[in-house]
């Protein structure tokens, strides 16, 4: 009866000549063999490398087409990602702002409970001088704000009134001889004669642009002579720092200008160093002999002690627990941001909790959690309804209905956050009806707003959108013949639903979750608005240390947290549901 | 030991009215290597349009060549410049800010020091500029503009029967005599300092006793006895328009908001001056601007803060300006055309009980307490 | 169930209606009685009707008008999953997230079978479709033809008396899909199982049903075994929908001892035999099969009317040729021969003479 469809597909189970021709070719690649046994093209070069090269070239290729996006990518999105990883731990500004100190306090022990040694304190003095000329030691003051409060001020105040130390040895050298004001006088006498020594110069730049965060090189007009290098060692640093900074900062030329205080106080601690007034007998360079008289007159030079100068300024300078905070506070990097964000602080003798009345984070990010989590669970109670009757209506109903979903869209996210305090605040809408209704009595108007209740619901109605597409876009694959099949294998409608239905929609719910869950978690806007102070999120802080305190480093540490309990999260949704059960389309 | 730099906002604008100056200014000589396009940073809404009038209109109707662009993000300025500095690339030119902001941006290098005699124009009467601004130089960056102050603002129409209109900054804590929500300022600033002041510490003992731990407790402590009845609020126009819609009987906001409210909107609404705190405001220039830019901003500048300017800005809003020179010359409303003396926060009327916010002490102990302040909040 | 009804139909449809809209009936006024075994298809174009009929019998549609019976019951009140019919579907409908033993387990499982028992069956009917070793896998996880077998021992394995085949063979291959007509037939008559089967495709209706219901414009136009539908179409939508067909148009001359005299419309005059004609002068539609034309007039009666035709085209088809001819206007006049030796191989262009025996041309209607 074959005969009878006159017409039909004709299936073809005979070779075809291409395979004939595919089989001609492998038998002659065969054919090339090199001393090895192995395959090799017409031309003998190994068949493998041969392939290698033309996939090569394949792969450059679609690199090429890809690469604005993987830049794009790169530059907009994993950079911005790292660079805030980063800030979470980076400290440099300590050691660079402090270079002198920061080395000499590693030897330090606090809990000897006595103050640094002397020397700290003049490695202090002459870090602070720069570091106060460069205008970055406020910068230094608010970081270590942060870890301990008051830091700020002080290096602020100390800041201003370092000029007075120096000038305590300036005044009297200046005194003994008129030469010692003169900017050509000082430049002789620093370049000496010989050998010069550059490294004293490279080192210097080096501090500069760490400290300046530039990256500045060149000749700076001035190198101290060996001689005078080993001669007046504190004296060579200090003026050669500001030469460097004259030259970069100032633009002006190093012979011309007269040092700053600093350097006088540095040559006073060289000539006061044991040993030195012989080793300056001997020295025979330029304006030894201005050096010699200097060294013959010690007495007028009052005896160095930085320890006391600073605590005239400041008494805090007297508290151990300032340079404990240094101390701690000294290394490039750090997980102080981060202790800082699970509401410990780090002391000498490790980590401990912070006052009780100042943990806030563990708090947030609890709530924060928690909060999502039920936002997404109403989503879905919301969501799921709307999502199975577009799907289940015709095409042009549903679309029409897809609009009124999205509308949400097209007004401004604070336009609607504002509406619903309209709508919920207790002169608002909602409790008007209720009032008017006489469901609830004028003088106990419920409160709607500035709480949890107000977040949920507000922040519930702008992401139901998210929970409902994925969940419409997978609900729309569903065909209606499983839960045809499901009836007319004998079971109810609430049973075809929930044993079949329902786990084919779960990759959209899935989808719509993980969306957002993830946006509620990062969402800060609406909560700012309408959460009062019970209903506002992680990223309410986060905002508030970029925008407000200025406190990156912690602000970065909070969102490096928040990444991982997202991703950690995702893993757990992967283990649990699997991660393939996510469709958004 | 704490040198504090107290705010005598209180030197200025004693007296309105009386002496009136020949307002004639000098024609203002052309600017020479100036760029034409300025970006102006401020605050958006009634203020920055008060600006806009008072300096930037008639400067541009002296120079039409200039054209002025104007950034709504002085809350963020602080971050924004900071992050423009690392990026190397200022796009403002002038950038209106807080006292303590100009302060911190001084501070951090962001800001350009000026020298107000040289920068600044001197009053008509040769008064030099840096006598006539007087203690509100409080910043080597920091130019003024304005004094203001946060305050408090009820509804009339909300005092209970029989009961006088709260007059006492106490009664923001009386909910006995005074029972309906009040909206505070989302942050420690005054808060701490009102409910101190509440608590029996003398208004000259506050930041003594609010340096210690025992004192912050106490603040909080007081501030807890309201907590349930406080709407906090993050933005200028919250507190006016929780009033306008009757959700709170009397809030903390600015001034010129609460005149707004009260003049311009004709709400009951009334303000209660009692312990209202004076802030500044006014101009700093980012540091790193090319030459032509740089001389464009002096030459506005010079010219936007001069006596008269400041004098006309009043005439938009119940801010007070910042030169002792320009008090004098402050008139009427320019639409409604009232006094606008009696609506300034120095009018002595207004300014009998007033509060002096200390910068520098807010400046070290701000994160401090914030995280105090949040952590309580989050109870 | 209730005692079946008199006539001992076990499937019934009186007088039933369908509308959609309220304005068009989708089904006219159907009437259907099937035994118990019976395997009946329900064929017809795309529209028209047949796969709504079974939705109406499995209880996915509501009758607009009339009773449909099962055992004699009316069903029009009782919710699907209360009928007790097992369903194919055109796209199997196995449950994705569901492995092949827990998909057959679930009639089973709804219907709260123990345990035990529900593994037995489950093997049972797997083994049945020769999937024994499949019960472990997905659905996404195997073929075609597989996933068809599957579904056909879903439908199985609550042993209902009613199985109702919607497609279920429309998207194999043809090779795979006669394996299966088979295989199904076989499995529904080992069983004793009553089937009702649609399809659009009338080889898969004419090999494996019993009888074949023609559906066109919601109505059975032809109920019938297979090869009376062949032969003896009744009307010319089922003589034009049923293999292939020869058609000439004409008017009825006289109808005389059961045969009608047909003037064809450029005037030549054919022998019929009138099916659903009657009256003198009426327009109609004449069918023969293509194999039953002859070109040898010696192998007709001597007082047969016979036709001018003229070659247009051979084909050599192997066991046949086929032969397209010019006849009374129509190009499209297929004849049919067998390869036999001596058959004569014509050539575009020769001109031959044809005939039938009258009872091999149907007068049908002109419709």
């Amino acid at each position: 009866m074959s005969d009878l469809k006159s017409t039909g597909p004709q299936t073809m189970d005979a070779p075809t000549p291409e395979d004939a021709l595919h089989e001609a070719k492998a038998l002659n690649a065969e054919d090339h063999r090199d001393a090895s046994g192995r395959l090799v093209t017409a031309d003998g070069r190994s068949l493998k490398s041969s392939l290698n090269r033309a996939l090569r070239l394949q792969k450059a290729r679609a690199m090429m087409l890809i690469a604005p996006l993987l830049i794009f990518v790169l530059v907009t999105f994993i950079a911005p990602i790292a660079s805030m990883l980063f800030r979470s731990v980076e400290n440099e500004i300590v050691a660079n702002t402090l270079p002198l100190t920061t080395d000499r306090l590693e030897s330090w022990d606090a809990t000897q409970g006595e103050l640094p040694p002397e020397a700290v304190f003049q490695d202090l003095f002459f870090d602070l001088f720069l570091a106060a000329e460069a205008k970055e030691h406020t910068k230094l003051g608010t970081r270590l704000n942060y870890e301990s409060t008051g830091v700020s001020s002080l290096f602020r105040q100390s800041g201003r009134r370092l000029d007075d130390i120096g000038e305590a040895y300036q005044d009297p050298l200046e005194d003994l001889n008129e030469a010692w004001k003169e900017g050509a006088v000082w430049f002789e006498l620093m370049s000496g004669q010989g050998q010069t020594s550059d490294g004293v110069v490279t080192n210097q730049i080096d501090r500069f642009n760490k400290l300046t965060s530039s990256n500045l090189r060149g000749d700076i007009g001035f190198a101290p002579s060996e001689e005078i290098a080993a001669l007046l060692p504190k004296t060579t640093r200090a003026y050669t720092a500001w030469a460097v900074f004259t030259v970069f900062e100032d633009e002006d030329v190093v012979a011309a200008e007269d040092p700053w205080e600093a350097v006088y106080a540095a040559l006073a601690l060289d000539l006061q160093s044991p040993g030195a007034a012989d080793r300056i007998a001997a020295y025979d360079g330029p304006q030894a002999e201005l050096l010699q008289e200097a060294a013959a007159n010690l007495e007028i030079l009052p005896e160095a002690d930085f320890t006391a100068a600073f605590l005239d300024i400041d008494e805090d300078w007297g508290d151990i627990n300032r340079w404990e905070t240094f101390q701690v506070y000294s290394p490039k990097y750090t997980d102080g941001y981060f202790l800082n964000s699970v509401d410990l602080q780090k002391t000498p003798d490790g980590f401990e909790a912070r006052p009780e009345n100042e943990r806030i984070y563990i708090t947030l990010f609890q709530r924060t959690i928690f909060m999502s989590l039920v936002i997404t669970g109403s989503c879905i109670l919301l969501g799921y309804p709307v999502a199975w009757i577009l799907a289940n209506l015709p095409t042009r109903t549903a679309n029409l209905l897809m609009i009124l979903v999205l509308l949400p869209f097209w007004t401004s996210l604070l336009v609607r956050t504002s509406a619903w305090k309209v709508m919920l605040q207790q002169q608002g809408v909602i409790n008007d009806v209720l009032v008017w209704l006489g469901l609830v009595g004028d003088g106990s108007r419920l409160v709607m707003i500035n709480n949890q209740f107000g977040t949920i619901v507000a922040m519930t109605h702008i992401l139901l959108p998210f929970m409902i597409l994925p969940m419409y876009s997978v609900m729309q694959t569903i065909q209606p013949s499983y839960l045809r099949a499901a009836k007319s294998l004998g079971a109810t409608n609430w049973t075809a639903f929930w044993r079949v239905y329902f786990p084919q929609s779960v990759p959209g719910i899935g989808a719509g979750s993980i969306l957002v869950f993830i946006l509620s978690i990062g969402y800060y806007i609406t909560p700012e608005i309408v959460g009062g102070t019970k209903g506002v999120f992680i990223s309410n802080r986060i905002a508030y240390h970029i925008s407000s305190s200025l406190n990156w480093g912690l602000a970065a540490a909070l969102g490096t947290i928040l990444f991982v309990v997202v991703l950690v999260l995702y893993w757990a949704y992967d283990k649990i549901v699997g991660i393939d059960n996510v469709k958004l389309g | 030991m704490k040198r504090t730099k107290l705010l005598l906002a209180t030197s200025v604008l004693t007296a309105v009215g009386g002496i009136s100056f020949a307002a004639s200014h000098s024609e203002m000589e052309a600017c020479e290597d100036c760029a034409n396009d300025m970006t102006l940073v401020s605050w958006g809404g009634a203020y920055q349009a008060s600006q806009t009038k008072a300096y930037a209109e008639p400067y541009m109707e002296m120079f039409p060549e200039v054209s002025v662009a104007w950034d709504e993000s002085s809350a963020e300025a602080v971050a924004k410049l900071r992050a423009m500095n690392e990026a190397g690339n200022v796009t403002w030119d002038l950038v209106d800010v807080v006292a303590s902001d100009a302060i911190r941006l001084c501070d951090e290098g962001l800001a350009m020091e000026i020298d107000p005699d040289e920068d600044l124009a001197a009053a008509p009467d040769g008064t030099s500029a840096e006598d006539d601004f007087g203690d509100l130089l409080v910043s080597d960056c920091f130019i003024p503009q304005i004094v203001y102050s946060t305050t408090f603002g009820y509804r009339t129409d909300l005092v209970p029967d029989g009961v006088e209109p709260p007059s006492d900054i106490c009664s923001v804590f009386d909910l006995e005599t005074y029972p309906g929500k009040r909206s505070l300022e989302k942050r420690p600033i005054n808060n701490m300092e009102w409910a101190l002041l509440c608590d029996g510490v003398a208004k000259e003992d506050v930041y003594d006793v609010l340096e210690t731990d025992e004192g912050q407790e106490q603040a909080l402590a007081k501030l807890d006895t309201i907590k349930d009845q406080v709407v906090w609020w993050s933005a200028g126009a919250d507190t006016p328009q929780l009033l306008a819609d009757g959700e709170v009987f009397m809030g903390s906001t600015y001034n010129g908001r609460l005149f707004s409210v009260i003049e311009e909107q004709d709400q009951p609404v009334a303000m209660m001056w009692d312990a209202q705190v004076f802030d500044l405001d006014g101009w700093i220039i980012p540091e790193g601007l090319p030459e032509d830019r740089l001389n464009r901003v002096k030459h506005f500048v010079k010219f936007a803060t001069d006596t008269q300017r400041l004098a006309d800005q009043a005439k938009y809003i119940s801010y007070g300006p910042a030169r002792e020179s320009s008090a004098p010359l402050v008139g009427q409303h320019a639409e409604l055309g009232i006094e606008m003396g009696p609506h300034m926060p120095t009018d002595p009327a207004n300014a009998t009980n007033t509060f002096l916010y200390n910068y520098e002490w807010w400046a070290d102990y701000r994160d401090d307490i914030d995280a105090k302040f949040q952590a309580w909040l989050a109870q | 169930m209730a005692d079946a009804s008199a006539n001992g139909a076990f499937v019934e449809f009186e007088r039933v209606q369908k509308s959609y809209d309220g304005e068009t009936l989708v089904v006219k006024d159907l009437n259907l009685s099937m035994p118990k075994g019976e395997f009946l298809t329900m064929l017809g174009p795309s529209g028209s009707g047949k796969t709504t009929c079974l939705m109406m019998l499995a209880g996915f549609e509501t009758a607009t008008h009339g009773d449909i019976r099962l055992d004699g019951t009316s069903i029009n009140n009782i919710p699907p999953h209360k009928r007790g019919i097992g369903m194919v579907f055109q796209n199997y409908a196995l449950f994705p997230h569901m492995t092949i033993a827990e998909n057959l387990a679930f009639p089973l499982e709804v219907r709260k079978i123990g345990k035990a028992k529900r593994e037995e069956k489950v093997k049972r009917a797997l083994d049945m479709v020769e999937m024994g070793d499949f019960g472990g896998r997905r659905p996404a996880q195997l073929s075609g033809g597989q996933q068809q077998r599957v579904a056909l021992a879903r439908a199985l394995v609550f042993e209902p008396e009613l199985v109702l085949m919607d497609e279920p063979l429309g998207a194999l291959d043809k090779q795979l899909r006669e394996k299966m007509q088979f295989e199904i037939t076989d499995l529904a008559h080992r069983l004793g199982i009553t089937t009702v089967y649609v399809t659009h495709d009338q080889t898969e209706a004419l090999t494996m049903s019993d009888r074949v219901a023609v559906f066109d414009d919601g109505r059975i136009q032809q109920l019938a075994p297979p090869d009376q539908l062949y032969e003896e179409p009744e009307n010319s939508f089922v003589a034009q929908f049923i293999g292939e067909n020869n058609t000439l148009e004409g008017t009825i001359k006289e109808i005389k001892g059961g045969l009608a005299l047909v003037q064809l419309d450029d005037g030549g005059l054919i022998d019929c035999k009138p099916i659903n004609v009657s009256e003198i002068g009426q327009r109609t539609r004449v069918s023969i099969r293509p194999e039953r034309v002859e070109f040898n007039p010696a192998r007709l009666s001597d007082d047969a009317h016979t036709l001018k035709a003229e070659v247009l085209e051979f084909i050599y088809m192997g066991d046949i040729f086929r032969t397209r001819l010019r006849v009374a206007g129509n190009n499209d006049f297929i004849v049919k021969t067998r390869n036999a030796p001596g058959q004569v191989r014509l050539k575009p262009g020769e001109q031959v003479e044809i005939g039938w025996l009258p009872e091999d041309c149907r007068a049908l209607d002109a419709a």
